[in-house]
């Protein structure tokens, strides 16, 4: 009743091309950007914003970039984690070796370099699909692994390979607060999303989606594999690089090399199949559900008054987590995104039959 | 010479390891489709297990016997794993037929979680040891040929024989029982092995007990080596370029792709590690797949890929 879009004509191109082309859409997003901009830095505390919400808004993002390749061009990686150090390390050093760079170019710049690893090892794409390339797309894992414990250029000499970013500084503020640190993810969180989106409901991304459904049929009406596939990686490298360099720099502050492990990549990887493939509201349901689903087992226990040891508690977590994934997968395969728009087509009926 | 000689076999021995652990994922992947990232959590499983019991039994029933405790353990850790097949096929795999390899990926995924939390759960997560009498003297051979002899492990000799006997034993299994022409069957044509009556479901509880049992060897032998911990599991990852290097239907590509990757990985962590700086052994499997990959994208011996549209 209230989501109906009975009488909203669609008379214009322009009008047939938005975003968001249902009126109530456009309010509740507007007012869910009102939220999050204006009421959360003014009601949440501290902690929250530290445990919770940057951590959701980074992680998101990089679910975004993974969705990209993944779901929409359907090239599988388990190398997200990597391409996140890679846009860590190249932010991280920008900052410490150029004097006054810009915070913001320098989370650009680690974008930048995590594009070019990212088309690097996207070229064994070309021959190998599928399982074979999910295992291929390790190898980045654990070079850059590697490569981040192993030269010391790359940690600025530091002695125990980690490295520190001092204070942080935008357009010569300083953001010291968990709320301004907050505020910065959240743009560019939205800056990217809105990007993704138009790309991917664009030539570029019928092209991907193209490649992902088949590519042999794809190439035989005139896609380039080539294209269509490097331009997945890079600007899927993009994103998760970025976002690799928030998470360094806003969530972690120091951080070692062990920060962006094969872990790392698993849990993006579930929060894409859990959130939804190919759906930019899917990486967001996703991030959501993992980094809140911890916080959650964390404290069951402590709810239920079991005295757990913390040993124990954190095998149960483990367990927990697994069962849950399964259970997801069984249950909404096509994950958390395809729940939210059945849920959708109900309400615009809803309280009546027809 | 003799050094170089020693470095292969070292390779040799350490690839028939990894062929051990990869041999795992193949026949998983045979059967039924699924790409089992769960193997490696499966190893520190049985291992754990294997452990366990063999403290526990002696203490239970009041005996002192190695052997027994030991033949024990290992039939009460092939029980587990067969349980766990079976709970997974029940409560996993049913409920995800028909779905993409990238679900079933991610769904093995979580199984690997919850074995790595209920294994630790159940069987605590300090380090254990497995004795199975495995010898760790060294061996000297060939002292005519060449000055001072070619050392090796004795324990990765009966190793090496251990993973072949089991490989044989395996090849025998599958080419001459009625359960291994079913399981064959099985993995040529699901529909079709389905419409002429065998039963998928007990199939696949079969396959991943199989898959339970050789993890359970690469348990014991790799727990009697490195003594039985979380960093375990972590073996799997060493299995993952070896599948893909051998092709991921292929039984004899896991043992050829096992020992190149053991060979090239010793010789190369040797002879190149010092150059770059150490610890290469990490990615340079990785590296070697993916190199042997852009030639024969289909793995060594895997089935053709043939593109339709």
């Amino acid at each position: 009743m209230f989501y109906r879009e009975n009488g909203q004509f669609k008379a214009s191109y322009r009008a047939d091309l938005a975003l968001f082309p249902i009126a109530q859409d456009r309010v509740a997003i507007l007012a869910l950007a009102l939220v999050a901009f204006v009421a959360v830095p003014l009601l949440a505390s501290d902690y929250t914003f530290r445990a919770v919400l940057i951590p959701f808004l980074v992680l998101s993002l990089a679910a975004l970039g993974l969705n990209v390749l993944v779901g929409y061009c359907g090239q599988i990686s388990l190398g997200t984690g990597a391409f996140m150090a890679v846009g860590a390390y190249a932010a991280y050093n920008l900052q410490v070796r150029i004097e006054g760079m810009p915070l913001l170019l320098s989370l650009i710049g680690g974008g930048l370099a995590a594009t070019v690893c990212g088309v690097i090892f996207g070229l064994p794409s070309l021959r190998i699909r599928g399982l074979y390339l999910a295992v291929a797309t390790l190898a980045a894992q654990f070079f850059i692994d590697w490569f981040t414990n192993r030269v010391p250029w790359v940690t600025n000499n530091s002695s125990s390979g980690s490295v520190s970013v001092g204070t942080l500084q935008l357009f010569g503020l300083p953001l010291e607060t968990p709320a301004q640190r907050y505020l910065l993810c959240l743009s560019l969180v939205v800056v990217c999303g809105i990007l993704t989106k138009n790309l991917v409901r664009g030539a570029i991304g019928r092209e991907w989606m193209a490649m992902r459904d088949m590519d042999v049929a794809a190439a035989v009406i005139g896609i380039r594999p080539v294209h269509a596939k490097l331009s997945a990686f890079a600007v899927s490298s993009f994103i998760v690089g970025v976002a690799g360099a928030l998470w360094g720099f806003v969530h972690l502050g120091a951080w070692e090399p062990a920060a962006f492990g094969i872990d790392k990549s698993f849990q993006l990887l579930f929060m894409i199949i859990i959130g939804g493939l190919g759906s930019i509201a899917g990486a967001f349901f996703g991030a959501a559900f993992i980094v809140l689903l911890p916080l959650l087992l964390n404290h069951v226990p402590h709810w239920l008054g079991l005295p757990l040891s913390t040993a124990a508690a954190s095998h149960l977590e483990h367990m927990i987590f697994g069962a849950l994934i399964v259970f997801f997968l069984i249950v909404e395969p096509h994950g958390l995104a395809r729940l939210w728009s059945t849920a959708r087509q109900k309400l615009r009926l809803w309280p009546f039959p027809h | 010479m003799g050094f170089f000689l020693e470095t292969v076999f070292g390779g040799l021995m350490a690839g028939m390891l990894y062929a051990l652990v990869a041999l795992g994922f193949v026949l998983i992947f045979k059967a039924s489709g699924v790409f089992n990232f769960s193997q490696g959590a499966m190893v520190l499983f049985a291992a754990l297990a294997m452990a366990r019991f063999a403290e526990w039994f002696p203490r239970w029933l009041g005996f002192e016997s190695l052997l027994l405790a030991n033949v024990l353990a290992m039939a009460a850790a092939a029980a587990c794993l067969v349980v766990v097949a079976w709970l997974v096929e029940r409560l996993a795999l049913r409920g995800l037929v028909n779905q993409p390899a990238i679900t079933l990926l991610m769904a093995t995924l979580g199984i690997s979680y919850f074995l790595d939390g209920a294994g630790q759960l159940l069987f605590g997560s300090a380090t254990y040891k497995i004795d199975v009498g495995l010898p760790k003297d060294p061996l000297f051979v060939l002292e005519d040929t060449f000055p001072g002899g070619l050392l090796l492990n004795k324990e990765d000799l009966y190793a090496a024989v251990i993973a072949a006997a089991l490989v044989a034993l395996l090849s025998l299994f599958f080419q001459k029982t009625r359960t291994g022409r079913a399981l064959r069957a099985v993995a040529d044509d699901h529909q079709a092995a389905q419409s002429i009556g065998i039963p998928l479901s007990r199939i696949w509880v079969i396959v991943w007990s199989v898959g339970g049992l050789v993890a359970l060897v690469a348990g014991i032998i790799w727990g009697s080596k490195l003594g039985v911990q979380y960093s375990i599991s972590l073996v799997a990852l060493k299995a993952f370029p070896v599948v893909i290097l051998g092709g991921l239907t292929s039984v004899p590509g896991a043992i050829v792709g096992g020992l190149i990757i053991g060979v090239g990985e010793k010789l190369s962590e040797i002879y190149l590690g010092p150059r770059v700086g150490g610890g290469i052994e990490n990615w340079f499997a990785y590296v070697l797949a993916l190199g042997f990959l852009l030639v024969r994208p289909q793995g060594l011996f895997g089935d053709k890929i043939i593109d339709r549209v």
